[in-house]
């Protein structure tokens, strides 16, 4: 399971200025290890890319431990160890008690699914600082739909065993039209559950989730109703537990900052060991990505020409190119500019001032569409066989 | 605002909440508070105050090391006005 929200919260007093590209890139500050692809769940909304099973090769433990070594070196802090659902390797106790070892940071992103006493005793044991579970809803019912799964009951003990083994718990929930109205709902559950933090993270439109676009698109009341419900919630729970909300960019007048600029903190490492710039950075047609057996983290990181297409502002085109909030949003998406637009260096079109918001719009306004449409397509669940059929 | 120690009781030995880890990061030349999936790079003085925060200190002790590391004699506003923005923030119990 994995969340393309999930990025790191980075709050740097005085970050690099990355917009001349005369100044030396910063180093990345998070580092996502994508252990593997395979994942016991088919979310719908899931943004790992649609042809993931066309090559299932993985980083061997070897290979893995020296990604993990590299980017410590660099001057990275934080490491997500996900997927896929990264309790499908057995060699993450290993790499988790290298990472922390070396004094990143370390957090596990997981569906739950294997995370037995053994396993969390082990990882306890490696090290492991934090467990961000998912859950699909706070119904059995929806739970289980959007996951394609029967996992609901068996995510409910994964979280008491979570706070038995006293580990800080995030509890994530992907949102889109079908939970939107239960938000309260999931809020109750996450505070029974005693989470440390709740992460309501509106779907985000990439591979999966774009294939389901039409299905998963909320209206704009929706929204609404949901951000006053959590606004409520935050004002009574103080510290107890912080909800993190953000209204999806869809529904903006501007582009959210992506990354925090491209090559700016993130660094994402997919299972067969090509590097990310960003967690969809494969839509991109023409990006020659990087590899991790070819070159070493710092050389992808500082000199390859995929970690630096869209650094600074020099690859920008109108209207981004003079406009006076270019260093506050980077543009947007780069994955979202080529998804919608066909051009990954044009303004995301999010922004009200890209000529092609009018599809952002479109798509929104679709949303307004009766509950019930004969006329939309099925949700398309993520699995390895419709992976091989439409990827 | 001057609300010096509205709340805070000097003989309290503040600690950081479980999920969080301060650490000297040498490449960035500073303490950075670590927590899940996330992480805030402090100022010098933050960061010097929230490493004597281990839960072993008094309050009063601590900001007698400040002054000391310092060479200055009136921190005591200072370190009280932190330590409520660090509650504030959940940083501290």
């Amino acid at each position: 399971m994995s969340t393309v929200s999930s990025i790191m919260h980075v709050n740097v007093a005085g970050s690099t200025d990355m917009n001349t590209d005369s100044i030396r890139p910063s180093q990345p500050l998070w580092l996502l290890a994508e252990l593997t692809y395979r994942c016991p769940l088919h979310c719908a909304f899931c943004y790992n890319p649609t042809d993931f099973a066309h090559d299932a090769t993985e980083l061997d433990t070897h290979a893995w431990l020296d990604v993990i070594s590299q980017a410590r070196k660099m001057g990275a802090a934080q490491i997500g160890f996900s997927g896929g659902e990264p309790l499908l390797r057995d060699d993450l106790e290993t790499l988790v008690a290298h990472a922390r070892g070396i004094g990143f940071y370390t957090n596990l992103i997981t569906s739950g699914v294997g995370l037995t006493e053994t396993r969390i005793a082990g990882l306890k044991e490696a090290g492991l600082d934090h467990i961000q579970l998912s859950f699909q809803d706070s119904t059995r019912e929806l739970n289980d739909f959007v996951s394609s799964t029967r996992t609901f009951d068996l995510k409910q003990r994964v979280a008491r065993l979570i706070k038995q083994h006293g580990y800080p718990m995030v509890l994530n929930c992907v949102l889109h039209r079908y939970n939107l109205p239960h938000v309260a709902q999931i809020i109750e559950m996450a505070l029974e559950m005693e989470a440390d933090y709740l992460e309501l993270a509106n779907t985000q439109y990439y591979g999966w989730a774009m294939l389901n676009r039409e299905q998963l698109m909320p209206t704009s009341e929706q929204l609404r109703e949901a951000e006053a419900t959590v606004n409520q919630y935050r004002e009574r729970l103080g510290n107890r537990c912080r909800i993190l909300f953000v209204v999806p960019d869809y529904f903006e007048e501007r582009p959210k900052a992506c990354m925090n600029g491209w090559g700016s903190v993130f660094l994402g490492i997919a299972p067969d060991g090509t590097a990310l710039p960003c967690h969809a950075a494969r839509s991109l047609p023409g990006l020659e990505l990087p590899h991790v057996r070819d070159a070493s983290l710092a050389h992808i990181w500082y000199e390859s020409a995929a970690f630096n297409a869209f650094r600074g502002d020099s690859w920008m085109r109108e209207p981004c190119r003079t406009c006076d909030e270019r260093a506050v949003d980077h543009g947007g998406c780069r994955c979202q500019a080529y998804l919608l637009t066909g051009d990954a260096a044009a303004a995301d079109p999010v922004c009200s001032k890209s000529p092609d918001h009018d599809k952002i719009e479109q798509v929104v306004m679709l949303a307004r569409r009766p509950a019930r449409d004969e006329n939309v397509q099925p949700l398309i669940f993520r699995s390895r066989e419709n992976s091989l059929r439409i990827g | 605002m001057s609300s010096l120690n509205a709340g805070t009781d000097d003989h309290a030995r503040p600690h950081l909440r479980l999920m969080f880890r301060l650490q000297w990061e040498t490449t960035q030349d500073a303490y950075v508070l670590l927590y899940p999936e996330g992480m805030v790079k402090l100022n010098p003085s933050a960061g010097e105050i929230l490493a004597r925060c281990d839960g072993t200190r008094k309050l009063d002790d601590i900001i007698d090391e400040l002054e000391d590391l310092f060479g200055a004699s009136d921190l005591a506003a200072d370190v009280y006005r932190f330590i409520d923005h660090a509650r504030q923030r959940g940083w501290l119990d």
